[in-house]
């Protein structure tokens, strides 16, 4: 017979309590907002689903919620391949490894809103280095407080320029894990470099990519300062990401019900897809 | 299917090697026999991988040349020079199946699918893994991953030569033995010339017909496992090979004899040449018996390990083993050793020096 044991539950208590402080209690007050209309003075009224109704509507929520999947789509299918290009061009041993992992590490190293104010100077069209030189140098009309195309392709810029080194990491340790022996073996069978990759490299990686796909899904969904920072959202609406247009709703307009009820279905999303993701990445291992 | 001829080779892991030691194979010249099972078999570090990777092309050696049948090989790479390796740890490709393992380096060479068809289905069945054919490779136990490993080097019908890196590391010891006499009756059946590296003696000695003793870079001997045991033309191979190793007693020659300590030691033949130097007796403890007289000496030891006794004595303040059957002297029994005469030899400077003496044979 096996015996139970319900001390084991008390070790589980601080983390609970922790969780519980940082997390739940947190959002609970969220959750009280998104259901209860308020006009300050801490009188609140009743408001029951209605606000969630009025963002899964508006056609705001929908604009925002669409940008924010493109920028997202645009980022992972440039960020996931160039890094995987580029830890496989590493070298393996020798003087250059820490010259490039330190190199590789330095932009993830730098904060987030002065990601955003170092390409906001670097594009100005009149005095940023990259703006004067496109605009003056090359003729290119580039201005991204008038253009929305323009300012598309800075903040995506900015985030590739960001972010690929955390995959490129990440891969890069998934490749230095290979023994020699896999290439070895690979070079009496004879198999071609694509082979190699196909086979031996992707396959090694598929854990770190897994964790690196999920990681930069996670963080460029929920992203706010760079491109605050770099664009405030504008012009117009046209980079206005799901978490500025939630600023804009909850500190701007002071609009507090319709602001929560926005978080917890963002959140809901940014979970949905996570599980999908992750399930789906996972399911092979499990048989 | 070639002989491989390895000449004048040498090696070091150093851009500019100086001394001796800086090289990891010291000139070797070898050839290796169509068709033959062979072992390569030392300690850890003396060589034996650096050799087997210099064979199948994934090291360049810093001088000497190899030979395949008489063409020169040493410049070509792994693909090009046909050969095959399994190495220490079971190389699989995780996302195929075991089918398409197998097939892989023949579907890399252009091979139509009949032929991949027709070769996989014979080698999955001589390795006994048929019924796992359309299994992943990756969900299985690391002997059957060793199999398929081993499988993906004997797949291509034209091989020159199948090389095997510590192939039984990972693999359980009651499966070991299984894989092993696998191994020699996959020899027998294809035929191929093998190579086994190895620093197990029971794993050389079972799989191979010649056996290549290295250490430190240097091939000490080439011979039958008999001839290994029996007449070690060093005495590193005398320690290596044999369980307890050949006894090795440091003696002193006096007008043509050897006498250990003051006993004169009777020598299986004459002498060669005039030795000069570290003058040693060597005796299997096979061949040490206890007798009425002989060397005198002290029961030390006495352990029992099954099939024989092993009894350890002191003498001149040296350790020597003897192996006897049935009853043992009790610990701390003085006793007299007695060598057998044909199976008494002198070694100088750690090599033999005594020639076998035919009218005694």
């Amino acid at each position: 017979m096996k015996t139970v044991n319900h001390k084991g539950w008390f070790f589980v208590l601080p983390v609970l309590l922790l969780v519980a402080f940082n997390a739940l209690i947190p959002m609970m007050t969220v959750v009280n907002y998104s259901v209860q209309e308020t006009f300050g003075n801490n009188q609140f009224f009743w408001q029951g689903l209605d606000w969630f109704e009025q963002i899964l509507r508006s056609d705001r929520f929908h604009a925002a919620l669409g940008r924010q999947f493109l920028f997202t789509f645009l980022i992972l299918i440039i960020e996931i391949p160039l890094g995987i290009a580029i830890a496989l061009s590493m070298p393996r041993k020798g003087f250059w490894v820490p010259v490039c992992l330190v190199t590789m590490a330095l932009p993830m190293l730098i904060p987030w809103n002065v990601v955003g104010a170092m390409w906001n100077i670097f594009t100005l069209p009149d005095i940023g280095l990259l703006g004067y030189f496109l605009n003056h140098t090359l003729g290119i009309n580039y201005d991204m407080t008038q253009d929305p195309l323009a300012a598309w392709i800075t903040i995506i810029t900015m985030d590739v320029w960001h972010w690929t080194s955390l995959v490129v990491l990440l891969s890069y340790a998934g490749l230095v894990s290979i023994p020699d022996a896999y290439y070895q073996a690979a070079k009496i069978d004879g198999a071609s470099n694509w082979s190699v990759f196909r086979h031996i490299q992707l396959p090694k990686m598929k854990t770190v990519l897994t964790i690196a796909i999920l990681l930069r899904f996670m963080d460029s969904f929920n992203i706010y300062t760079e491109p605050f920072v770099l664009t405030g959202g504008g012009p117009g609406n046209s980079t206005t990401l799901l978490s500025i247009d939630l600023v804009k709703i909850a500190l701007g307009q002071f609009d507090l019900g319709p602001a929560a009820a926005m978080s917890l279905i963002y959140f809901a999303i940014t979970l949905l897809v996570s599980w999908l993701f992750y399930t789906l990445m996972t399911k092979d291992d499990l048989n | 299917m070639a002989k491989i001829t390895l000449s004048k080779l040498r090696h070091s892991y150093y851009p500019n090697p100086k001394s001796p030691s800086d090289y990891a194979l010291k000139e070797i010249d070898l050839d290796w026999k169509d068709g033959g099972a062979y072992a390569l078999l030392g300690p850890s570090g003396c060589g034996k991988s650096t050799l087997l990777n210099i064979i199948s092309g994934l090291l360049i050696p810093s001088e000497g040349r190899i030979l395949f049948d008489g063409d020169d090989v040493t410049e070509l790479t792994p693909d090009k020079r046909n050969i095959a390796q399994v190495f220490q740890f079971p190389v699989i490709y995780d996302t195929m199946t075991v089918y398409d393992n197998l097939a892989f380096p023949l579907r890399n060479r252009g091979r139509s699918e009949d032929v991949v068809h027709q070769r996989v289905t014979e080698i999955a069945e001589m390795l006994e893994i048929s019924d796992m054919l359309q299994t992943r490779a990756a969900s299985l136990s690391p002997d059957n991953k060793q199999k398929i490993s081993m499988g993906r080097g004997l797949v291509r019908e034209d091989v020159n030569v199948v090389m095997f890196d510590e192939p039984l590391t990972v693999i359980d010891p009651h499966l070991k033995w299984k894989l092993r006499s696998k191994l020699k009756e996959l020899h027998q059946r294809v035929n191929a010339t093998m190579i086994y590296v190895t620093h197990d003696q029971t794993e050389a000695l079972t799989f191979a017909d010649q056996v290549v003793v290295m250490q430190a870079g240097e091939v000490v001997q080439i011979g039958t496992p008999v001839e290994l045991f029996e007449r070690p033309a060093h005495t590193f191979v005398g320690h290596f090979i044999g369980s307890p190793g050949m006894n090795v007693l440091p003696c002193e020659l006096r007008n043509g004899a050897a006498y250990f300590g003051d006993t004169a030691i009777p020598l299986e033949g004459a002498i060669t040449g005039s030795p000069s130097g570290k003058t040693e007796i060597g005796v299997r403890p096979e061949f040490v018996s206890i007798a009425a007289q002989g060397l005198p000496a002290k029961v030390t030891k006495v352990s029992d390990v099954g099939k024989h006794i092993v009894v350890e004595c002191q003498a001149n303040g040296q350790r020597i083993s003897a192996v006897t059957h049935g009853s043992a002297p009790e610990k701390g029994a003085d006793v007299f050793l007695n060598f057998q005469q044909d199976q008494t030899r002198l070694y100088v400077d750690g090599w033999l020096a005594t020639q076998i003496q035919e009218a005694a044979v």
